[in-house]
């Protein structure tokens, strides 16, 4: 690693001064599992390292009467191992357990994952098929961003230099609503070769609302649009998923890799669209089952 | 320009200064000598640095020594009482879960923290548990199995 300063703050107020002053030099750290890499390979090499895991108040997976909310310091093993996140977001339990490994989820976070911006990243797909927002914050005011209006390019995102992401916001899933998330990968834990969620809302025998989400398959997590559409409306006795996952897969803008062609991925994206868009619909079918 | 740290190792509390971009494993390495955080891929790949900070396992390579600040590290060093092996240690021995000995320090962290958690894990947990520490004799059955026998308390 390249030499750089390193700073402790204990507070989000804290945080956002040092952002102001250090801006375009700083990089906040929080986990760091992925940063790391980046800081020895020294295709990063900040003047400042700013710290967030003393900041205790971002420290949180926390319920209100809208949803949840998951503070900064949240680690992807809390999430996990989240009694609120199995009872209201079973999805994210299931991507947190094909996540890396235990020693990285230990240490790495939630919403740092989010704002390092790896397409690959498996939190972003499942979030923004729950339509969850993050929370942003500066010394010039807070905002709040949909999750799917948040990444720009390939480590890219809407963030400010001066900007903190302090949380991500996950309201209710809507009754008969069900949804799930899966990736595949060479070895249990590695980044998705493919990966694909899936959210849809039932209503009256049809499926009222769908929203496919790709990862690992372009510079960014990818909305398949037309393939939601081809489901939105569609009843649940003639499932277009054949021609839905066709499109999924048209929609999906992969790299050839060492880990497969892009043709091979868009095929991995075929499959996967058929197996998790039934999972959701059957979990979807299982949750209108029970009073509420 | 060099850095306080004040952190707790293996039950003794500890002031060293360190540069700001050395990882946990260079400065237990390195500064305090303890050589049993082997260093493997230096990436996060292999699990061979892992070390355990207040009670969970972490990949010591991937964390910046100054984020330990105030926490508790054991290193394999520390697992051994007064020159007894900690119980795992000797089922290591006892079930030929050792073959070269790279792996077998982040192993055993792994796998204690791992039987902590969960006192009576099945085959699949113990293998999803340990799926972050790569044994490059391939000898993970031996290691499974004794991490098994070893949470259900039976003797070879």
């Amino acid at each position: 690693m390249r030499p750089f300063a390193y700073l402790r703050p204990t507070s989000v107020e804290e945080t956002c001064c040092m952002l102001t002053e250090h801006g375009e030099g700083a990089k906040l750290i929080a986990g760091g599992q992925s940063l790391i890499p980046m800081l020895k390979q020294r295709i990063m090499a900040p003047d400042y390292i700013i710290d967030l895991k003393y900041v205790s108040e971002l420290d949180y997976i926390v319920e209100n009467g809208e949803g949840i909310r998951i503070g900064a310091l949240a680690t992807h093993r809390d999430v996990e191992t989240s009694p609120l996140i199995r009872k209201r977001f079973p999805v994210l339990m299931e991507m947190e357990r094909w996540l890396a490994q235990v020693q990285i989820k230990n240490w790495g976070t939630l919403v740092g994952n989010l704002a390092h911006a790896d397409p690959g990243g498996d939190p972003a797909p499942p979030l923004i098929a729950l339509g969850a927002k993050v929370k942003a914050v500066s010394q010039r005011g807070k905002r709040v961003i949909h999750l799917e209006d948040f990444f720009e390019d390939y480590l890219t995102t809407v963030l400010e230099p001066d900007e903190l992401l302090v949380e991500v916001q996950i309201s209710n899933p809507p009754d008969s609503s069900g949804a799930a998330y899966r990736k595949e990968t060479i070895r249990a834990g590695d980044n998705p070769i493919g990966a694909v969620a899936a959210m849809v809302r039932l209503e009256e025998e049809k499926v009222r609302e769908a929203r496919i989400i790709l990862g690992g398959v372009g510079p960014t997590p990818i909305k398949a649009e037309k393939a939601s559409k081809l489901l939105s409306g569609a009843s649940l006795g003639a499932l277009p998923l054949g021609e839905a996952a066709r499109a999924a897969a048209e929609e999906a803008d992969p790299s050839s890799d060492l880990e497969g062609s892009a043709e091979y991925k868009k095929r991995i994206v075929y499959v996967l669209t058929k197996e998790i868009v039934s999972r959701a619909v059957e979990r979807a079918l299982a949750q209108g089952g029970r009073s509420r | 320009m060099k850095q306080r740290l004040e952190f707790t190792v293996n039950g003794e509390k500890v002031t060293i200064f360190v540069d700001a971009w050395r990882t946990l494993q260079e400065v237990l390495r390195d500064e305090l000598k303890l050589k049993g955080v082997k260093s493997g891929c230096n990436s996060g790949f292999c699990g061979s640095c892992t070390v355990l900070i207040d009670g969970r396992a972490v990949k010591s390579c991937l964390v910046l020594a100054l984020q330990t600040e105030g926490r508790d590290i054991l290193t394999i060093e520390g697992l051994s009482k007064d020159g007894a092996l900690h119980p795992l240690q000797q089922a290591f021995i006892d079930h030929f879960a050792i073959q070269c000995g790279y792996c077998t320090a982040g192993m055993l962290l792994t796998a204690k923290a791992l039987v902590d958690e969960n006192h009576n894990p099945t085959e699949e947990q113990v293998r999803e548990g340990l799926r972050g520490n790569l044994c490059r004799c391939t000898g993970y059955k031996k290691i499974v199995e004794t991490v098994l026998a070893y949470s259900k308390g039976k003797k070879v």
